[in-house]
């Protein structure tokens, strides 16, 4: 009767697209439009993350019937104000990838835009997705793209960091599938929004068993988050991997807590995990924040002091979940956005560093001939550094300010202020210990001579010493500061968004109504849907 | 049956898990594949056991209540989970051998402490 415009269709493109482009671009191989083709799907992701973001930035909640099958029968896919801005990151550092990419391992590999695209349909399908066991399916699919990718520089380090990451990941999915099952075994739906309404109403013997499954799914998305003790994959992986694809991979931790924070709150209400599980989250997120400050003060070359912050980031995210108040979760949301496009930018001076500096020194925080083009890698160095480790006039200042002030009324505020604080001084002196290290005693030192002879130079295997400008790396870093430039600028209303995104987060209410409460298109209803 | 099948899939898990915890890069993908099929079995007893009950109800003198048929999804939940796990068992194996012809040894880390 009434035909579906594009705009209905639009919570569903950010999956279909670069689905498609991605099964086109593995047709295309190496064929010289494949690049730009991928780009234009990831411009065309980001405007329709955009749209999404326009569409859900005044509270209402949109719904999607795949297949025109009414919610708790067909898979339904739902879009609020986090939706809306996981996209939107995924989409940016997306770009940012790509862009890097351009300056060399898209010419080794041909694939890698085609990888993107699969890696990018299942982060946003995770995003979007309001069907549990269709989450894991996502999971899955941005889990095998990201082997994939972490394979492309396809080194000894990445092959055995690639085992590690693939077997925790299998026995994460094992525990998912097992906590999904457990919990259609006593609930009866998958649906997210309908599972939310059938755990109030659980018979009283049985909440034993939803909040065990609530529990393994929270391990589950722990291992995928890195929190502390499932976390030891993370730095191991990240530094293995390619620059580009390790920017990337910024945002495959945020997926876990994204997880944590809408299955929490949806099955267990405004406090999320938080009432179920008491402080665990945010002991847990302490502890991960902790350790990684001390892994930071450890790292002997920037990548793993990148993925450390990337680690800490992640503990940040969970202990500010599991505060659970909305101020807290507005404060995460801000934070969120922020941390990943800085680690996302540290990666990406880390990989132009090692290829400034040839393989023999690569990353390494070790004194040697001054690397080509030190102005501009200095500068890029200290910003990035400066915005990661949240120094003002960057985007972490800001963003450190309002978490500070977010926690300020929970008992565990002390506790909170001394380990953020101290991880970021832990951060500044790592980062600023390894930026004398390499841009200023380089000149002076001796050549090939000090600190850690006994590794050989096995850090990033088959790339060769480039001194060439690597305008990609460079452009993508600028995009990345750009858009923390803009969460400084537009602090003020974008806080204000946050936290309402965070108190929409903690009202179920919405979601579950957007989401139950959407009708079939009528006239092409398939036969036979009425409940 | 209930005990039975509870039991195989205990044992399946405890297999499993004491496999993946080996340092054999091949032990632990048995581990991680009975494992899987644990879960599989798992995911299909959620459904309810049922013997002899087909999945759409014909006879309309029965009334539409889970005791006369046997519910669809889970096992419709895991056909995906198998061809899933499935395929990240062959990504597995291939990064297995890879890492045993790179460094000459099958030990998850690449080569024996």
């Amino acid at each position: 009767m009434n035909a579906l415009t594009l705009i209905d269709q639009l919570p569903v493109l950010p999956i279909v697209i670069p689905l498609l482009v991605g099964a086109l671009l593995v047709a295309l191989g190496h064929h010289a439009a494949a690049a730009p083709l991928g780009f234009a799907s990831l411009l065309l992701v980001l405007g329709c993350a955009a749209a999404l973001g326009v569409q859900t930035a005044g509270g209402t909640v949109i719904s999607y019937l795949a297949g025109n099958w009414q919610a708790p029968f067909g898979i339904a896919l739902a879009v609020d104000r986090l939706a809306a801005l996981m996209l939107l990151v995924t989409a940016l550092i997306a770009i940012a990838c790509q862009l890097a990419a351009a300056d060399g391992l898209l010419q080794r590999h041909p694939r890698f835009p085609a990888l993107l695209q699969f890696q990018v349909a299942g982060l946003n399908g995770a995003f979007l997705t309001a069907d549990l066991f269709n989450l894991f399916v996502f999971f899955e699919v941005l889990l095998i793209a990201s082997y994939a990718l972490l394979m492309v520089t396809s080194g000894r380090e990445a092959v055995r960091a690639g085992v590690h990451y693939v077997v925790i990941n299998l026995f994460s999915s094992a525990l998912f599938l097992l906590a999904a099952a457990l919990l259609y075994g006593v609930l009866g739906t998958l649906n997210m929004a309908d599972l939310s309404l059938r755990v109030a109403a659980v018979a009283p013997q049985d909440r034993a068993l939803v909040e065990a499954a609530g529990l393994m799914l929270l391990v589950a998305f722990g291992i995928k988050a890195a929190a502390l003790p499932l976390g030891f994959w993370l730095p191991a992986t990240y530094g293995a991997a390619a620059a580009p694809v390790a920017a990337l991979f910024a945002v495959m931790t945020k997926v876990g807590l994204y997880a944590i924070a809408r299955v929490g709150t949806l099955l267990f209400g405004a406090g999320g995990y938080a009432s179920v599980s008491g402080p665990v989250l945010l002991v847990v997120g302490l502890a991960t924040l902790a350790f990684a400050a001390i892994g930071g003060l450890a790292a002997r070359d920037l990548r793993t002091l990148a993925a450390w912050m990337i680690c800490g980031s992640a503990g940040t995210l969970l202990m500010l979940v599991g505060v659970g108040t909305h101020a807290s979760l507005g404060a995460a949301l801000f934070y969120l956005p922020h941390a990943t496009f800085a680690a996302a930018a540290l990666m990406l001076v880390a990989g132009l560093l090692a290829s400034a500096r040839g393989t023999a020194l690569a990353d390494r925080f070790e004194a040697g001939p001054r690397p080509a083009g030190a102005t501009l890698l200095g500068t890029l160095f200290v910003v990035c550094g400066l915005a990661s480790a949240g120094l003002p006039p960057f985007s972490g200042f800001v963003a450190k300010a309002i978490l500070l002030d977010s926690v300020i009324d929970s008992p565990a505020a002390v506790a909170i202020w001394i380990v953020v604080l101290g991880a970021s001084l832990a951060w500044v002196v790592a980062l600023s210990r390894g930026g004398s290290l390499v841009f200023w005693k380089s000149a002076a030192a001796p050549e090939g001579a000090p600190l850690d002879e006994a590794q050989p130079a096995a850090f990033q295997p088959g790339e060769l010493h480039e001194a060439e400008p690597r305008p990609g790396a460079v452009s993508a870093i600028v995009l990345l500061a750009a858009a923390g430039v803009a969460i400084v600028l537009f602090a003020a209303p974008l806080a204000r968004h946050f936290a309402r995104a965070g108190a929409q987060l903690q009202s179920p209410s919405d979601y579950r109504e957007a989401v139950l409460g959407r009708m079939p298109v009528s006239g092409t209803a398939p036969a036979g849907v009425a409940p | 049956m209930a005990l039975l099948y509870a039991s195989g899939i205990g044992l399946l898990t405890a297999a499993g898990i004491w496999l993946m915890l080996r340092t054999r890069s091949f032990d632990a993908v048995l581990g991680l594949t009975l494992l899987s099929y644990a879960v599989n079995l798992f995911v299909f007893a959620m459904g309810r056991l049922h013997v002899a009950a087909a999945p759409l109800l014909r006879d309309p003198s029965l009334e539409p209540a889970l005791a006369n048929y046997a519910d669809p999804l889970p096992q419709a939940l895991v056909l995906t989970a198998i061809v899933i796990s499935f395929g990240m068992t062959a990504v597995l194996l291939a990064l297995a051998v890879r890492s045993r012809i790179d460094s000459g040894d099958d030990h998850v880390d690449g080569d024996a402490p």
